[in-house]
């Protein structure tokens, strides 16, 4: 299956050509045609992973796209574990997504547009998670995008609803760029290559210089910020809410929105490398993610909108994975990604089937009370928010814990605070909605009622997914149950460092032992066999590859041994078992309960005083939390409006009151002390007149200057051409 | 041929362009100005592509230019359109809704 | 002065006049018109250093389709036909001064750097095929951009201009 990965993308992208051309032919009918093709790609996806699991070979096809003198691109797809665990989660969602969307949105005005809009995002996502080289990724990164902009504001009647989607649409820009940047800084340092394997390599080579690497790596950062919901360009996610659930339920939360984690996960050597993963302490990427994770957790607990309750605890889970990537737990993070998708999921379908029972409110003080007129939604919300605040053996527990091992075994000891800090308030928050919504008294004015079975059955499977998933890397899962499901072992990594073959050979010797360890080291020397193969000409190669396949990979069991290695030689990224740290595990389990208590203590028992929050200093911080630290004020009045009215504005009350005032005070000044030691014509005609002067020529000017902005395009381009005429006389001047 | 003969040509016949780009009021006006401006240019490079023997890659710029110029007059003529149907008239003096 | 000299001051003489005219003659389709006489001329400019594919090409878009485009577009938006004396805006004498600066200090940039430097005899005649073998190797990717933008501007021109 893997060799034709490229049917799993392509099948829903054919379903949005025929959904949108015959839409109005099928009707209500085309979401069976959007459901089927899902059908069709899970059933791949599901195969695909059992060979994975099976064969344990990466796949790499691909063919020729474009082809000119000094070079060719190819496309293709590269199926690894990570690429397999994410087809899993991608196709598993959105199916069910697709199922749940049936009763959700019936009805709508634009149903066939919602389909076809969904199968092109799964399509999109799908194509994103198996690209084998960056510009494959820029496109279907940027296919999601619109997908989410197109989904967002699909009731776009609503001028919020449209406004959200372009605060989205363009909050993402600012990060695309930094993509597009990124990858062209490494499609030159890494050899004018968008394959994603030889940039890895040529980052972990040594080869390139480090400041460069960094500066790709931040730019990247910046993708990983607006996809992501990074802060600081996390403020288009809580606004993404204004689109269907399901939508936020498959896009904001289990799938496009962990693009940014999955492109630091694809492309880790550059990042590993560009931020010194290795060396501990702090870096960018970690510092990021632990600030995101702190301040989307602590924005969750004065909202009063479910899902903008769920949006911010995505984006502090978020912060758990960049941070996780940022500390070297690779395996740490891709596994939250992995269960996170399932829980988060389940809550917002559970959302979704709260408003639908609700009169359409997200809104928990029109709730309460729904534990008994709901039981299942209650139960499957229930494990949801266990497994959120991750309590064992939820999901959420073990891929918590193992990002917090990660941080301590790799000696970055502020993460792990900051993650104990989140997971304290994750489990506070999440206590609190679930006791506003299940506990005490109905407040709103609906018949609430248990959602249609369409709508259960799949909050019911992704609830009882969230149990399950995580076991799959739990510790105690041996290696003999491990080797179909254990989940580190399925998503490893590998590395080749280019132009090993001098190197090779003296390595070969040495390295000999650690040779052909698993079948996936095997089939991955033969990788790089072939990779060598363009530089030492096709016969020779065949002989040197042998060679290489058995003797370059050096098998490191944590990522930070990585540094040591010598260039040229190639990694194979083999984690030990994961090692169960009960001191961490324990601490983080305890943290959980102590944050569900104190929520029980606040909300449910309401034994806190009432006015908690309007008490100094609480009231402050409540404030700053509504205000969401004011980050989308600055984002939206400081920098998109402040470029509009305030600049004129601004210029005119600089012209009127300081330029004028300082001319005309100068000259009243004078006047007034002056005169006295002037003779009086000398004063009158001269030093008055030529101070008065200046300052009505300065209100001239001023006057002058304030035409400037008189909105004609032609008056602009007056001063346009004026100016490119002077900088061309100062440029030849210089020259 | 001397090269600076195509070249001053090229820059008189691109100051005309931005002296119309600049005064004329009416859309279209301004777009035939605008093509005054990018054929300068194309001048400009087929000159230095016959200048430099071997450098092809001129023209092929030139050709570029011209693609990319037939597009601008049919977004421009587009926008100019939509001003004509919004304001009924196509003067570019009356579209300072910008206006500080 | 040889012959080619010749051929490209007449040509250059009618350019100069015809493109003045586009932008002071007050009548738009005369400006139209003046407008075809510059862009023939920029072709027989292209003949002159022997690039005659350019030159059809040059005939080809700009007289052909360009010039149409233009005359729908004078025609979709009424503009007066018959000649109008508001044509400019009050702007004339910044912009034409702006325009003389600009000119004078990218004139003295050229003679000082070009001065009387010759265009050599083409040893070889640059081919169309030559023109295509370069654009599709060494100007493939640029060549695709192109033809995305083409068909950008294309969807974007009906998406502004429609009635909706």
């Amino acid at each position: 299956m893997a060799h034709w990965a490229f049917l799993i993308p392509l099948v829903p992208a054919a379903t949005y050509f025929v959904i949108l051309l015959f839409g109005k032919r099928f009707g209500e009918r085309c979401s069976y045609i959007g459901i089927g093709a899902l059908g069709a790609s899970w059933v791949m996806a599901a195969i695909n992973a059992y060979q994975w699991i099976d064969r344990r070979e990466i796949v790499r096809e691909s063919v020729e796209w474009a082809q000119w003198g000094s070079g060719s691109i190819r496309v293709g797809t590269h199926v690894d574990g990570l690429a397999t665990m994410m087809l899993v989660v991608v196709t598993s969602v959105s199916l069910l997504v697709h199922i749940y969307s049936l009763e959700y949105l019936r009805g709508d005005r634009r149903y066939t547009h919602y389909y076809a809009a969904l199968s092109l995002f799964s399509a999109s996502m799908l194509m994103l998670v198996i690209a084998d080289n960056t510009l494959a990724l820029l496109t279907s990164w940027e296919l999601v995008g619109l997908c989410s902009f197109m989904l967002i504001s699909h009731w776009w009647e609503d001028k919020d609803n449209s406004n959200a989607g372009l605060k989205a649409f363009i909050t993402n820009r600012v990060g695309d760029v930094g993509l597009i940047v990124g990858i062209i800084i490494l499609y030159f340092v890494a050899g004018k290559t968008f394959d994603i394997d030889t940039i890895n390599s040529a980052a972990l080579s040594g080869t390139i210089r480090h400041g460069t690497l960094l500066i790709a790596a931040c730019c990247l950062l910046a993708a990983v910020c607006s996809k992501s919901g990074q802060v600081p360009l996390h403020i288009w996610l809580p606004d993404a809410m204004a689109g269907p659930t399901p939508v936020s339920a498959l896009i904001h939360a289990a799938t496009m929105v962990v693009a940014g984690v999955y492109m630091v996960a694809r492309l880790y050597g550059v990042f590993f490398a560009g931020f010194s993963i290795g060396d501990g302490g702090m870096n960018l990427l970690a510092l990021v993610g632990g600030v995101t994770m702190v301040i989307g957790a602590s924005m969750a607990f004065v909202q009063n909108d479910i899902k903008r309750v769920l949006a911010y605890s995505t984006i502090s889970q978020l912060g758990y994975m960049v941070a996780a990537l940022g500390v070297g737990a690779w395996t740490g993070g891709v596994f939250h990604l992995f269960t996170h998708a399932f829980f988060k999921a389940c809550l917002f379908l559970g959302a979704g089937s709260l408003s639908h029972a609700c009169h359409h409110t997200f809104d928990m003080r029109e709730m309460g009370g729904l534990r008994k007129k709901m039981p299942t939604t209650f139960l499957t919300f229930t494990i949801g928010t266990l497994a959120l605040a991750g309590v064992p053996p939820l999901a959420g527990f073990w891929s918590k814990d193992e990002i917090l091992n990660g941080a301590r075994a790799n000696d970055f000891p502020i993460i792990m605070v900051l993650g104990f800090v989140a997971a304290i308030m994750t489990a506070a928050y999440m206590g609190r909605a679930l006791y506003l919504i299940f506990f005490g008294e109905y407040r709103g004015h609906a018949h609430p009622h248990e959602s249609p079975k369409v709508m259960m059955v799949p909050v019911t499977i992704l609830a009882g997914l969230a149990v399950v998933v995580g076991l799959l890397n739990a510790p105690f899962a041996d290696y003999r149950f491990g080797q179909w499901v254990k989940f580190e072992v399925e998503v490893e990594n590998l590395y080749g460092a280019e132009g090993a073959v001098a190197e090779g050979e003296a390595a070969a010797a040495a390295e000999g032992e650690h040779a052909a360890e698993g079948a996936a080291a095997a089939a991955e020397g033969e990788h790089a066999a072939e990779g060598e193969a363009g530089a030492e000409g096709e016969a020779a190669a065949e002989a040197e590859g042998e060679h290489a396949a058995e003797g370059e990979h050096v098998i490191v069991h944590s990522i930070a041994e990585i540094k040591e290695l010598a260039p040229g030689e190639t990694v194979l990224f083999e984690p030990e078992e994961h090692k169960f740290n009960i001191g961490v595990a324990g601490s983080s389990v305890a943290i959980g309960l102590v944050g569900l208590l104190i929520a029980t203590w606040i909300y449910l028992l309401r034994k806190a005083p009432k006015n908690l929050l309007l008490v100094n200093p609480f009231r402050a911080l409540h404030t700053l939390l509504v205000q969401k630290y004011y980050l989308d004020k600055l984002a939206v009045d400081g920098i998109a409006k402040g470029t509009a009215g305030p600049v004129a504005d601004g210029s005119y009350w600089v012209n009127q009151k300081i330029i004028d005032g300082a001319v005309n005070g100068v000259g009243v000044t004078t006047k007034k002390y002056l005169a006295p030691f002037a003779y009086e014509q000398l004063d009158q005609f001269v030093v008055d007149g030529l101070y008065n002067g200046l300052g009505e020529t300065t209100k001239g000017l001023g006057g002058a200057f304030r035409k400037l902005q008189n909105g004609r395009i032609q008056r602009y381009g007056l001063w346009l051409f004026f100016a490119v005429a002077i900088l061309a006389l100062v440029v030849a001047l210089l020259a | 041929m001397v090269l600076n003969q195509f070249l001053l040509l090229s820059l008189f016949l691109f100051c005309t362009g931005v002296y119309g780009a600049l005064v004329r009021r009416n859309g279209v006006l301004v777009l035939m100005s605008i093509e005054l401006m990018l054929n300068a240019a194309n001048l400009n490079l087929v000159a230095f592509s016959a200048f430099y023997k071997t450098e092809i890659s001129g023209q092929v710029f030139a050709l570029f230019v011209i693609a990319i110029a037939a597009a601008e007059v049919g977004v421009g003529l587009a926008i100019v359109l939509l001003l004509y149907r919004n304001l009924s008239s196509a003067d570019l003096d009356r579209a300072d809704s910008m206006k500080g | 002065m040889g012959p080619e000299n010749v051929v490209f001051a007449v040509i250059a003489a009618a350019m100069v006049f015809s493109a003045i005219r586009v932008v002071t003659t007050r009548n738009i389709v005369h400006a139209a018109l003046y407008l075809v006489i510059v862009l023939a001329g920029i072709a027989a400019q292209y003949i002159l250093l022997a690039s005659e594919f350019l030159a059809w090409v040059q005939v080809l878009i700009y007289i052909g389709a360009v010039l149409v485009l233009f005359l729908f577009g004078i025609m979709l938006t009424k503009a007066p036909m018959r000649g109008d004396n508001d044509l400019d805006n009050d702007q004339r004498w910044p912009a034409a001064v702006a325009s003389l600066f600009l000119a004078g200090v990218l004139g003295t940039i050229l003679i000082d750097g070009y001065g009387d430097v010759e265009i050599a005899e083409p040893e070889k005649i640059v081919r169309t095929g030559d023109l295509g073998r370069s654009i599709f190797h060494d100007w493939v990717i640029p060549f695709e951009v192109v033809s995305m933008l083409l068909l950008g501007a294309l969807i974007g021109a009906i998406v502004i201009a429609r009635r909706d």
